[in-house]
């Protein structure tokens, strides 16, 4: 590693993330502001906020720099977004002093918010509106944890950049935007002042970008004339003319497309805050062309670009997320943003991706071990070997990147939903595992369904247990129900119910960002909001689609497995006896938890017993979800992913008739529950592989290895195997933690010698200390695999 | 709580009544196409890997008519098979199976029939002539040399061991260290282990034995994977 990139990165780690009010002073002082500007449309008053942002923040640039930018007044500053939701000096207080990814808030911050940002904020965030829309029945399930709502904090976003920018500068967009100005047609299309309102939001939006790097440009050439050393000096000459050729124009060297998507990812994570930040994608494609004619002319070398993109990983690793409000001092989070760099995958002609630079990428993860970007590689049917195995050397160091994922799938998942052949083939997955057309979809996560919820709910006969409260259908006293059909039917019907309430929500929730809060910035970046005049949160995008994801897959399998077995086929438990037990938490009937937990099929064992059952719950949530319309034009679909919500599903979770105790978590993903898979890595393959992943925008599966499993070629080749094998029954993604439960435990005890060890999460990796208790528990749980 | 295992007669009704599985039956008694069902799950696993199935033990040949089933099924599906044996069966048998494996994975624990006898109990007699009709078969063999300290890891039976081998035309050999896994197993099933002192051979020790088989020209592994 180089000294200059030694020096960043150890700044990047060490510096510990602090809330700056920047953002939110200027935002407010925008917007409390008199003039011309407070009388024009709603996407232009945006459009002139973000302007105004960008012109007035402080810019920042680092000793030994050379990919420029900050989103705050420096790294790790985090700003906040009150006009989505405003934080308390409560939420401020706790944030400052919880000791799991705390947020540094000075007195400084403190006194701006109570004098000025919290006054004016207060009841205009868009999560008030929000909230204040939602119905009772919404609430109750919200309230209850049958499922979350993602876009209460942060903004429509999930979306990933294509290679649009390598082809265009801002002008050339501006230009496009012109085109489309002139196409409107106001005798006949009762939008088009609309629209012309949303593009002319757009093109001030552009400006804003450009304006923001010229004034790099300035900061860069002002400290070159300081600077006494002359190879720094020609340096950052260097940077004042990059910066004052991108975002301008186009790329012309492969510097200058790294430094043209960072002001883009900045652009779009200042706007607003958009879920999983913002995300370039294909890298490895995108850059090729100009790594390829930089080698040939001379200009580039291997490790000046290898140099370059570690510059660009810091880059991402100084941006934590935003916090959240409203939090709770124990409440665990992350400050990983999710950027997901894709390498590898096919061409748009479907011939193989992977390249130079996919490999040179995957050396830079090896080398920088942060905790984002985060990485993984597509890999197709016709990905070479060698690829595959570079990857595998790098899951072997242990710190859970690259994660794994099956282009062959992704595509199909993609045609399936109605996407072109080349756009399917350019997409791939973001965020944790969400397959995407990227550059063209907005592809909108809205929250969690908590699968196992609506069997305590059916159990209860329409009460949740936990609140009292009566929240759902009353389907029957469960100890009527004749038969196992009987129950899923009631299972059924509630879960339908219960996704109506969610779905209804999100077409209202959907409406106020597109009326409220337009990214007239990230609808310039993603096709065809410029062509239709339309933004990206109101229906702009290509491909308009909204998941709901669900958790818990394996947890529920097993309970509806178990009352099969034990009720309705060898009838050895009364449902009244189990369903007084799961109230009890099995106090007093530790046997039946025993039989519940040891002498009944389980799901990731390849028994179709068990899996035959979590085939119907996916049938039930599929037909539930997939295909109803909402408000952009596009429609709902399902993927089975988890982040960290399984903890917090668990927490609302009684005690449950696969032996789980109250208060546990349920499986995550559509791994099997932890510790019930008993017959090794191939078995879980075999029953994940049930799934009908086609069907899916994405599902998540976690393997943990020891490490000593991939010590020599062989162990190396047996996980390439596995991997290979998964994808040939179309699996999505597959990831693996590899390290032992020893130096987990370990870990726990001694946090301080362990503050450098990364495991894989969920769709993304974070540090082992950061993680609450129960989440290092449960990761430790995860069946260590000792044996292929 | 103890188990008079003298009053045991494998019925597994004591497992099945304990729920947290603290009492486990280890086995069952299958037939060939329940187990052929139980292979056929894994397919997708061998056509990816180029692998197949291993028949292990125990020791297989102790069920020659099972196992000749099973081979049998594993040929109709196109199945790799391999065959880990002690190489201690009637030639009637060895003859039987010997065209339906497509590997041998051949025990030759020690070449000295004095101490062959004293830690297993029989002569190795019938093992050297086994081997010898399966190389005479033409059969593909990797040798399985088990490194016991004391027992198989002197330098003269390491050289008799390479030697043998080669001479025969098989050039494979996997070490196998000793393990002490074992204990753990026979403490459950209330049985003594005699060996408990026995440590595992060094790395130093086995790196030590592959040179030296090396140098007489035989492809070595540590290990059996």
């Amino acid at each position: 590693m180089k000294d200059r990139i030694r020096k960043l990165r150890e700044r990047s780690v060490s510096t510990k993330p602090y809330i700056t009010p920047e953002r939110a002073v200027l935002i407010t002082e925008f917007c409390a502001g008199e003039g011309a500007s407070q009388s024009a449309s709603t996407p232009v008053k945006r459009a002139l906020a973000l302007k105004y942002l960008l012109e007035h923040k402080q810019i920042f640039i680092d000793d030994g720099e050379l990919i420029v930018g900050e989103r705050g007044p420096a790294p790790k500053a985090v700003p906040t977004y009150p006009e989505i939701c405003c934080h308390s000096l409560q939420d401020l207080e706790i944030l400052n002093s919880r000791k799991k990814t705390p947020f540094a808030v000075d007195k400084e911050t403190r006194k701006i918010y109570e004098d000025n940002i919290i006054p004016f904020w207060k009841g205009k965030s868009i999560r008030e509106m929000i909230f204040g829309q939602m119905s009772k029945e919404w609430k109750l399930a919200y309230e209850a944890g049958v499922f979350t709502e993602f876009l209460e904090q942060r903004a429509p976003g999930h979306t990933v950049l294509d290679d649009k920018i390598y082809r265009k500068g801002m002008l050339d967009f501006k230009k496009d935007i012109k085109k489309s100005m002139r196409s409107l047609d106001f005798l006949n299309d009762p939008e088009a002042l609309k629209k012309m309102e949303e593009l002319k939001a757009m093109e001030i939006a552009a400006d804003a970008l450009i304006r923001y790097a010229e004034r790099h440009a300035g900061k860069a050439r002002e400290m070159a004339k300081k600077e006494k050393d002359p190879t720094r000096r020609k340096e950052l000459e260097k940077i004042a003319d990059v910066c004052s050729h991108v975002p301008a124009n186009a790329p012309r060297d492969f510097w200058e497309a790294l430094q043209y998507y960072w002001f883009v990812h900045l652009g779009v994570i200042s706007e607003l805050n958009p879920w999983d930040s913002f995300n370039p994608g294909r890298l490895d494609q995108h850059l090729y062309p100009f790594y390829k004619r930089g080698l040939e002319q001379g200009t580039l070398t291997k490790e000046e670009a290898k140099e370059l993109l570690e510059l660009f990983w810091i880059k991402f690793n100084s941006q934590p997320a935003p916090p959240k409000v409203g939090v709770t001092a124990e409440e665990s989070s992350t400050y990983n943003d999710f950027a997901l760099i894709n390498a590898g995958g096919v061409k748009a002609d479907g011939s193989d991706g992977v390249n130079e630079l996919s490999y040179l990428i995957l050396d830079v993860v090896e080398e920088m071990r942060l905790i984002q970007p985060g990485s993984m590689v597509q890999i197709s049917k016709k990905t070479p070997d060698s690829f595959v195995k570079k990857a595998v050397e790098v899951i072997r160091e242990g710190f859970g990147q690259p994660s794994v994922f099956n282009t062959d799938a992704i595509i199909q998942e993609l045609l399936r939903q109605g996407k072109s052949i080349e756009d399917a083939r350019n997409g791939g997955a973001s965020g944790c595992v969400e397959a995407g057309a990227f550059g063209k979809e907005s592809y909108i996560l809205t929250g969690y369904f908590n699968l196992t919820k609506i069997l305590e709910i059916v159990l209860n006969n329409g009460v949740d247990p936990r609140t009292k409260r009566k929240i759902g259908l009353e389907t029957g006293d469960p100890s009527d129900f004749s038969s196992f059909d009987e129950l899923i039917n009631a299972y059924e019907k509630q879960l339908n119910y219960f996704v109506d309430v969610k779905i209804k929500g999100n077409n209202i929730i959907e409406r106020l960002y597109a009326e409220h809060l337009p990214t007239p910035f990230l609808s310039l970046l993603i096709s065809d909001c410029v062509q239709k005049g339309k933004d990206y949160s109101d229906g702009g995008a290509r491909y308009n689609t909204n998941y709901i994801q669900g958790v818990g897959l394996g947890t529920i399998t097993d309970s509806l497995t178990a009352i099969k077995h034990k009720v309705f086929d060898e009838k050895n438990v009364r449902m009244k006896e189990l369903v007084n037990a799961l109230h009890a938490n099995f106090d007093a009937n530790e046997n039946l938890r025993q039989v519940l937990l040891n002498k009944t099929p389980k799901y990731g064992n390849d028994d179709d017993y068990a899996d035959d059952i979590m085939r119907t719950v996916f049938e039930i949530y599929y037909r539930a979800v997939d295909g109803r319309p909402n408000t952009k034009g596009g429609y709902h679909r399902i993927n089975l992913l988890p982040t960290t919500v399984h903890v917090y599903f668990g927490k609302v979770l009684g005690a449950t008739p696969d032996g789980r105790k109250a208060g546990e978590p349920v499986s995550e993903g559509v791994s099997p529950v932890q510790g019930a898979d008993r017959k090794g890595p191939t078995a879980v393959i075999k029953s994940v592989s049930k799934i009908d992943h086609v069907r899916t925008g994405g599902t998540l599966l976690n393997q943990k290895f020891a490490p000593e499993l991939l010590e020599d070629e062989q162990g190396m080749d047996k996980l390439g195997h596995l991997i290979r094998t998964y994808f040939k029954l179309d699996g999505h993604h597959i990831q693996f933690n590899v390290i032992n439960a020893e130096t987990l435990r370990d870990a726990q005890k001694h946090p301080e010698k362990y503050t450098d060890l990364l495991v894989r999460v969920a769709g993304y990796s974070d540090y082992f200390v950061d993680l609450s208790t129960e989440l290092q528990n449960e990761i430790i749980k995860r069946t260590e695999h000792k044996s292929f | 709580m103890s188990i008079n295992r003298k009053l045991c007669n494998l019925c597994g009704k004591c497992a099945l009544a304990c729920p947290s599985d603290a009492l486990v039956l280890v086995g069952r008694a299958a037939r060939a196409d329940e187990m052929l069902k139980e292979i056929e799950k894994d397919v997708t696993f061998y056509d990816e890997s180029g692998g197949g199935v291993t028949f292990s033990g125990g020791e297989p040949l102790m069920q020659p008519d099972f196992l000749e089933a099973l081979l049998e099924g594993c040929k109709e599906r196109n199945i790799r098979i391999a065959l880990d044996t002690c190489g201690y069966a009637p030639c009637e048998t060895v003859d039987r199976i010997k065209d339906k494996v497509d590997l041998f994975l051949y025990d030759i624990k020690t070449m000295d029939d004095g101490t062959h006898r004293k830690y297993t109990g029989v002569s190795n007699k019938l093992i050297i002539q086994n081997f010898k009709r399966l190389v005479e078969n033409g059969s593909i063999i990797s040798v399985r040399f088990p490194v016991i300290p004391g027992v198989t890891d002197n330098a003269e039976n390491v050289t008799r061991t390479g030697e043998f081998a080669l001479s025969h035309g098989v050039k494979q050999v996997c070490l196998l260290p000793y393990h002490r896994a074992g204990i753990e197993k026979y403490r459950s099933l209330d049985k003594t282990y005699r060996l408990e002192h026995l440590q595992s051979p060094s790395d130093e020790k086995m790196q030590m034995i592959k040179e030296k088989l090396i140098t007489l020209g035989l492809d070595v592994r540590i290990g059996g994977g």
